[in-house]
């Protein structure tokens, strides 16, 4: 178990980086706490992937370190990490059964047998394979093998942290919300440091405690999900979390309204106050559940036209358009929505300022 | 045109993988099958677009038998799962290659490639070769290539289901849009529910090669006839609660119960199954109608904008919808309130009696 | 229309039929035609039965010969099996090398079987030979010409310098398919060198090696251009592998029916090795799933 720390890391495949392009990771730093569930969110490219690589010593970064529990392990290889990793694909030794499997790593370090079969047992025991323990790995589901590589990092005592990448990929549908349960589960009972690469929301949000946004090789939020969907710190944030996405609409300030296109919209003095001296690009952004759509005009409503509406079943998408700026509002299934002409309302304290991409605090 | 499938049925060696199959597609209409995988979607399109043949039925296109009849002579674009790409050619090559073979004029190639490219946002894109683009960007491509020729028939095998979520979004957004100015009929698999209510038209839910219902998507979802369409569409799955109605109450096997409402009353005593869709179901309560159900919560699962929290109650596993983005953490105690009128009420055989939707 | 469209898929088939009828079926037949036959001229010939089975099933010089085959055959496997994953194990695995050691390994393979026999006869020729020179030089007499012994290692030697670079590029097609994921798991296992060739790298090539243990067997098996070149069979029958003893009848006493009976009595015993291979590495398969 341990706590991570990275130092000033930065990492380029160039040999000799030039700009700020040349880089998969323009600046991490940042600690990661003990025995924490911890989830690395971006699209492909942001560099979590790079970033697993040099938390497990597959990769060395080009400049800063990085500690476990104050330890230097920068120079170390993997082996010597006392990391687990669970990979995209099941990786198992075909020819062995699930104990053979589970019991490998102990038994590559000489552990007493006694010893083994007692922990095995108990990881069997956690990750429901013991009816399976002597069958052949090879012939499982995809899902009991997902668990085994699993299992193989969990039986050492000494595991400072579990690397997961992308570990449901393989996984049916239907499937997956068990094994995610089972993986809280196994932090829960195993106080074990654990970091989850995925591009998917759903699993990062579901997965982990903390999370950490990934966009173009640098973090731009750390964060609760309930802290990524309420207050999204940058505009990609906003975007990537939640379907749809936060709605973003360019702007300047007066006071403590927003113009945009020529409409008014009321938000937070004092954010406003902070956009104005800051003097970047400004946008507003709200997310699509808390716009309100009224089918008649309202106090500080903005007139609007509906142009599509989209089923989800339990909801309704609504996409709206005033001037050039398009609206998508999240309607609960009940309530009725307007034809054509409509009135949009933004609460001020939903409304997030943003400066340059940053939000304005 | 329109296309008429007559009892078809294949059968692989001694599996089945399409039983009894009589489906009807209009021109310039919609549909989405929606399935499990396994369900049949996949050899349903093949032999749709010719590329396999039937063991039994027939299929006629404007009256005419076609049955068998390859892909090749009829007009037809398909777009797969995986995405599909002449690797040597650039994207307007790609997407100009089936009006090359049709052996159009170089103008009217150009017009028609530009208009399929801007309608999927690839113009910038057109001197570029398959392997430089993203996921999403192939894709696109590959969409562009069945829609710059006029077909009769296109066809969608699943063709967002290899993207990232945010991608997924974008395209089924603008898909649904380009699907409405279509002449052709466009049927299109899928196995998200949601998805096949934003793409609205008509659905085809299937199941183990069998269709077990048709109409149009919205009605179908509000008013599934059986226990299985209700199961396969419902994301996550629709919770179901077996119970008997007796002396104006329900209660279920577990102990829960609530006043029955009067239609459940007309029903008349005897044991039911109750569905009632995770949406239906919430943590709060803003009636003095609503029952309550108690369980220990099992996993917060955060979709998008809505947290499912999964929760035991007596053995069986309830899953209900919560607005926004909330932490419930497993093991706590939770309460849920559902409003009766909310059930949806199955026979024993699993036929829909009662929808909140429908009187 | 429909009818034919799913018939003229036999036209596609049609050339295969006729090529294969022509290499192989149609020789087949003939010697299975000889095999039972005993024929003096064109127009004279009875029908014998299984006259030249019997025969050739109790001719002890065959059994010599098969038995001299199987123990060749044994021991090249033996030999080139191990030695061939050996070489792709420590193979630069990338770059320049890896490229470099392929086509050196590969150049073997390219050379005509006859030639091959040629050079090696004047590589261990005692007076200019540089191999055989050199042995002889160290004081220890080397002649292939006149010792059993010596011939049988130059034949193995020859052997295994043409054929293991065959197995050493299909163990090396066999890893380089594993993926990288595999190693990192068992580094991070904290696995052996040994622990990852035995549970990793052999389980993922036992699908080429089953190909490079048939061919091999196969081929060497059948060998017959070197020893032919080299020995002629000899010292005495020395080198007289069933190829060679089934020429020496056919063409050097003209025994055509026996020679035919012989024939397919190897082709049988090759089909029944391959067939018992086969089966041994299924079960050791089916072994893994169950």
């Amino acid at each position: 178990m341990a706590r991570i720390e990275l130092n000033e890391i930065k990492h380029s495949y160039h040999p000799n980086p030039t700009d700020d392009e040349d880089f998969a990771l323009k600046r991490i730093h940042t600690v990661w706490e003990d025995g924490g569930a911890y989830a690395l969110l971006g699209p492909s490219g942001c560099g979590k992937t790079t970033m697993l690589n040099i938390i497990s010593g597959l990769l060395k970064p080009s400049h800063g370190s990085i500690s476990y529990d104050d330890t230097d392990v920068s120079a170390m290889q993997p082996e010597d990490r006392n990391i687990a990793q669970v990979f995209q694909f099941p990786v198992l030794y075909d020819t062995m059964t699930v104990y053979q499997n589970l019991a490998f790593p102990l038994k590559n370090r000489g552990v007493a047998k006694a010893d083994i079969d007692k922990r095995v047992d108990e990881i069997a025991e956690a990750l429901d394979l013991k009816q399976d323990l002597h069958k052949r790995a090879s012939g499982l589901s995809a899902d009991a093998k997902q668990k085994i590589s699993l299992g193989r990092g969990l039986v050492r005592s000494d595991v400072a942290a579990i690397l997961f990448d992308e570990p449901l990929t393989v996984i049916d549908p239907h499937l997956k919300w068990d094994l995610r349960r089972k993986l809280k589960e196994i932090h829960k009972e195993f106080k074990l440091t654990m970091i989850y690469v995925t591009h998917d929301q759903v699993e990062a949000m579901t997965f982990a405690d903390q999370i950490v946004v990934m966009y173009e090789g640098e973090i731009v939020q750390t964060g609760t999900p309930e802290e990524l969907f309420e207050t999204p710190e940058h505009t990609f944030v906003g975007y990537f979390i939640g379907s749809p996405g936060m709605n973003f609409l360019e702007c300047t300030v007066d006071g403590a309204l927003a113009l945009v296109g020529g409409e008014t919209i009321p938000i937070i003095p004092s954010y406003a106050d902070k956009a104005m001296r800051a003097g970047g690009k400004l946008k507003i952004g709200i997310r699509p559940m808390y716009v309100g759509l009224h089918a008649e005009a309202v106090e500080d409503g903005i007139a609007a036209e509906v142009i599509n509406i989209e089923d989800q079943g339990f909801c309704k998408i609504v996409t709206a358009k005033f001037g050039d700026n398009a609206i998508k509002a999240r309607i609960k299934d009940d309530r009725s929505i307007p034809d054509g002409k409509c009135w949009l309302t933004f609460p001020p304290e939903k409304t997030k300022l943003y400066c340059d991409e940053r939000l304005v605090k | 045109m329109s296309l008429k499938l007559k009892d078809i049925n294949k059968l692989v060696g001694q599996d089945v993988h399409l039983k009894d199959i009589n489906l009807e597609f209009e021109s310039s209409s919609r549909y989405v099958i929606l399935g499990r995988t396994l369900a049949g979607k996949t050899s349903l399109l093949r032999i749709m677009a010719g590329l396999d043949r039937p063991t039994t039925g027939t299929i006629t296109a404007d009256g005419v038998d076609v049955t068998g009849v390859s892909v090749r002579k009829r007009s037809i674009a398909m777009v797969y799962q995986q995405f599909i790409n002449y690797p040597s050619q650039t994207i307007y090559e790609n997407i100009a290659s089936p009006l090359k073979i049709q052996g159009l004029k170089k103008a009217e190639i150009r017009a028609k490639v530009m208009e399929a490219a801007s309608m999927l946002h690839i113009e910038h894109l057109l001197d570029r070769l398959p392997a430089e683009l993203s996921g999403g960007q192939q894709q696109r491509t590959a969409i562009a290539r069945a829609l710059v020729k006029d077909v009769d028939l296109l066809l969608l095998d699943e063709p967002l289901v290899n993207l990232d979520y945010k991608l997924r979004e974008e395209l089924r957004d603008e898909l649904q849009k380009i699907f409405i100015e279509r002449d052709s009929v466009v049927v299109y698999t899928t196995t998200e529910p949601t998805e096949a209510l934003m793409l609205g038209g008509n659905v085809i839910v299937m199941h183990e090669g069998r269709i077990l219902q048709i109409g149009e998507t919205a009605d179908v979802y509000q008013n599934p006839a059986t226990t299985q369409v209700a199961e396969v569409f419902s994301d996550p799955p629709i919770n179901f609660m077996h119970g008997a109605i007796a002396v104006g109450k329900v209660t279920m096997d577990s102990g829960f119960g609530f006043e029955a409402t009067a239609r459940m009353n007309d029903l008349g005593p005897g044991e039911y199954t109750f569905g009632i869709r995770s949406n239906q179901l919430s943590i709060s309560s803003d009636n003095d109608e609503n029952a309550r159900l108690t369980g220990t919560v099992a996993l917060s699962e955060i979709n998008g904008s809505e947290t499912f929290i999964h929760f035991k109650h007596d053995d069986e596993t309830i899953v209900v919808q919560d607005d926004g983005v909330h932490m419930h953490e497993v093991g706590t105690e939770v309460h849920v309130y559902v409003h009766p009128s909310n059930f949806y009420v199955f026979n024993k055989a699993g036929e829909l009696l009662i929808s909140p939707h429908n009187d | 229309m429909s009818k034919w469209e799913n018939n003229r898929a036999w036209f596609f088939i049609l050339p295969v039929f006729v090529i294969v009828a022509f290499s192989a079926i149609i020789p087949l037949m003939t010697v299975v035609n000889y095999s039972v036959q005993d024929i003096f001229g064109p127009g004279q010939r009875f029908f014998v039965g299984l006259e030249w089975f019997r025969e050739v099933l109790l001719d002890t010089r065959l059994h010599d010969a098969l038995w001299r085959q199987l123990t060749f055959s044994g021991l090249v496997l033996l030999i080139e099996m191990p030695l061939g994953v050996a070489i792709a194990l420590t193979m630069p695995k990338k770059g320049w090398a890896s490229s470099l050691c392929l086509v050196i390994l590969a150049l073997p393979l390219l050379i005509p079987w006859n030639v091959i026999g040629t050079i090696w006869i004047i590589f261990t020729r005692p007076d200019i030979g540089l191999m055989g020179s050199l042995i002889n030089s160290a004081g220890i007499s080397f002649d292939h010409t006149a010792n059993a012994f010596d011939a049988w290692t130059t034949l193995m030697l020859m052997e295994v310098w043409h054929w293991t670079p065959l197995v050493v590029l299909l163990a090396f097609a066999g890893l380089r398919a594993i993926p990288e994921a595999y190693y990192q798991a068992a580094k991070i296992d904290g696995a052996s060198p040994w622990a990852i060739f035995r549970y990793i790298q052999l389980p993922k090539m036992r699908g080429v090696l089953t190909i490079a243990l048939l061919l091999r067997f196969m081929d060497s098996f059948l060998i017959y251009a070197e020893p032919f070149v080299l020995t002629g069979g000899g010292p005495g029958n020395a080198t007289t592998f069933l190829s060679i003893y089934l020429v020496k009848i056919a063409v050097g006493q003209f025994d055509l029916g026996p020679a035919a009976a012989f024939s397919l009595i190897y082709f049988l015993i090759i089909l029944l090795f391959c067939w018992l291979f086969y089966q041994a590495l299924q079960a050791v398969e089916g072994g893994e799933k169950s």
